[in-house]
């Protein structure tokens, strides 16, 4: 490595002016403070609250989506502007908090010391902090097996939002990346890719304001959606 | 000629004219037009040839005509409708990515006007 490498902070916000403003002076801080250069990249999935106008005030990238694309569309175009941009890794994590920005430095270290592509932070190996509903990590265990038989590999928590990728695997969102909770199918491309991946233990908190991204009368329809998207990316090609 | 043939013939006629009003207004792309034309063109041709429905029923082995009519229309129709989920998922991935452009362009404007 000869010069520093940088690491793009992307943080998809769809309505979250209660807590935007504290996870990019986080990401700032904890930057400063341990000298990994990470740049907040907050993507506005045009919220119609005031998020807008307080990204504009921070220290940060701020992107505008014109229309709403969702959580992988807005994800994606954080991937896209830090591949554009020359950084060496792009991080996503959640705009409501859920991610404390602490953890960055240990993805990266796990990145370098495994030789990996992609790095995911996992709630569940140490069983640390908040731990979701109990519906919800029955839902996650039947991702974590259809992962494992479809890849081969095991992913105790496939549907982490805090995850850190290397170019190689920012050239591979460019192209396709999910749009509707990308999270579980993403795994199967890497896999499929021959990328690189593996589970860090995170610590993750409870969010400080807006909505989950899957609302309750909406999860067997998540279920079923991520089922086929996950058997049809792996059938793909 | 029966008089419901006459009203046939002439509402096919007007529907047909109202194709070619929309691709002369540039409003219709000419390969959904080649689809109305040739529904509208049949449901012409049986309208002249008034045996044509039953002489076709029974060639087909369909016991009562209109089921024939059924079956064809709805056949058709839902062929139509898968063909209209692709194109709308193919405009969907195209919007997005001209909304993700956009939002980077714009940043990038932003950036230098500062």
């Amino acid at each position: 490595m000869s010069s520093q490498q940088k690491i793009a902070v992307v943080i998809p916000a769809y309505n979250e002016e209660a807590s935007i403003a504290t996870v990019v002076a986080e990401v700032n801080r904890v930057s400063k403070e341990t000298g990994v250069a990470m740049t907040p990249v907050v993507v506005n999935d045009c919220s119609i609250d005031k998020t807008r106008e307080i990204i504009a005030e921070l220290d940060c990238i701020a992107l505008n989506l014109p229309i709403n694309l969702g959580i992988g569309g807005a994800v994606q175009t954080g991937f896209k502007y830090a591949l554009l941009n020359g950084f060496d890794f792009a991080v996503q994590i959640d705009g409501d908090g859920q991610h404390p920005p602490v953890q960055i430095p240990l993805l990266l270290n796990a990145i370098h010391q495994n030789g990996w592509d992609v790095a995911i932070g996992s709630r569940f190996i140490t069983k640390e902090g908040f731990q979701s509903t109990f519906m919800r990590r029955v839902g996650i265990s039947y991702f974590e097996w259809l992962l494992k038989l479809l890849t081969g590999k095991t992913v105790k928590d496939a549907t982490s939002g805090m995850r850190m990728f290397n170019r190689k695997t920012l050239a591979l969102f460019y192209k396709y990346y999910p749009d509707e909770y990308p999270e579980p199918e993403a795994i199967i491309l890497l896999s499929k890719n021959d990328l690189k991946f593996g589970e860090i233990p995170v610590h993750m908190s409870e969010r400080m304001g807006g909505e989950s991204s899957i609302r309750s009368f909406g999860s067997v329809y998540y279920m079923f959606k991520v089922t086929l998207a996950i058997i049809f990316s792996y059938l793909r090609k | 000629m029966a008089r419901i043939q006459i009203i046939a013939i002439f509402t096919s006629i007007l529907f047909l004219l109202q194709v070619a009003y929309l691709i002369h207004r540039g409003r219709l792309r000419e390969e959904y037009a080649f689809i109305w034309i040739i529904c509208t063109g049949i449901i012409l041709f049986f309208s002249f040839w008034r045996d044509g429905l039953e002489t076709m029923a029974r060639l087909m082995g369909v016991y009562a005509p209109p089921n024939l009519v059924f079956m064809g229309a709805i056949f058709a129709l839902l062929v139509y409708l898968l063909h209209l989920s692709v194109t709308v998922s193919k405009l969907q991935q195209q919007n997005k990515t001209l909304a993700q452009e956009h939002a980077l362009l714009q940043q990038r404007m932003e950036q230098k006007l500062k």
